[in-house]
């Protein structure tokens, strides 16, 4: 389903990044920091227009060619990034935002692990099956 | 509902246990280490409240929330009266503070009370920080059970 999944913290660094296999995984890192600007944009627009919803979820940050790049940002400015192929046109609005929830909760329960160091790079198990998970059903 | 008892034991057991340990005149460093666990607390609670949560406008609605839903969330009670300066102080009050109303309410326990205040201030700065608000946090107590928490917010 989804061909990368990226957690990125509050100072915009990575926290957590995987990808699909495949010959150029760098792109994909490529591709999640271009879309921060957009986040950044998303997030500091709001504010002016007075009916907006101030959602979590940032809905299709930008399309390319092959992929498109969904965005997620938490109360406490964690970003989440999805890329999906284009191709996958199964894929709707509501799919997505079920995904990202789910990756939110995931996040919150990693979190509350008292062995986790809020900011550091997050190596938990359960975690990266949830992100398995969200790669693989079709 | 049993689970708050367990929590006020959980944390008066919390406090009695670092005080225990540590070597007397050593009142400074129990305090700072009871806070920091209370920051480390409060920014796992702040996620998971905040989940289903739409994004805050501004500061004030930042403290709003926490006046209200943690408060609730923590205390079962809101906050009985927040003041602000609008230059970043905020002030919150509250009458009838959990941890402070099992004593008694003269002025017999008023020198053990900063131990019991040292927890949810760095709750407070712990939720506050991941929010993305830097704050130093202070508690001050005039007459038991009442409590007023000063939030200053440090500016860059």
């Amino acid at each position: 389903m989804a061909v990368c999944v990226a957690v990125i913290a509050k100072e915009n660094y990575p926290l957590f990044i995987k990808t699909t296999p495949t010959d150029n995984e760098l792109q994909f890192y490529y591709t999640v920091h271009t879309s921060l600007d957009v986040v950044e944009e998303k997030i500091s627009s709001v504010g002016k227009n007075v009916n907006d919803l101030r959602e979590l979820y940032l809905g299709l940050l930008y399309p390319t060619e092959d992929y498109k790049v969904y965005g997620y940002v938490t109360n406490t400015k964690v970003k989440f990034v999805v890329v999906v192929e284009s191709s996958n046109t199964a894929l709707r609005d509501n799919e997505i935002r079920t995904m990202f929830k789910k990756l939110h909760g995931a996040y919150v329960d990693m979190l509350c692990n008292p062995f986790y160091t809020p900011g550091d790079n997050i190596v938990s198990r359960q975690f990266e099956n949830v992100v398995l998970g969200m790669m693989q059903q079709d | 509902m049993a689970d708050e008892v367990l929590f006020e034991f959980l944390h008066m057991e919390l406090v009695a246990l670092i005080h225990r340990d540590a070597v007397k005149d050593e009142k400074d460093g129990c305090i700072a280490k009871l806070e920091s666990i209370g920051f480390r607390v409060g920014q796992s609670l702040i996620e998971r409240f905040t989940k289903d949560c739409s994004r805050f406008k501004d500061e004030l609605d930042t403290m709003k929330f926490i006046c209200k839903d943690f408060w609730n969330s923590v205390y079962k009670k809101q906050i009985d009266n927040l003041r602000t300066n609008h230059q970043g102080v905020y002030v919150l009050q509250d009458n009838k503070f959990r941890f402070l109303t099992q004593m008694s309410n003269g002025k017999q326990y008023m020198e053990a009370a900063p131990k019991y205040l040292a927890f949810p201030c760095g709750l407070i700065r712990g939720a506050l920080s991941s929010l993305g608000i830097n704050c130093i946090v202070t508690a001050e107590v005039s007459a038991m059970p009442a409590c007023k928490f000063q939030i200053q917010i440090q500016r860059m």
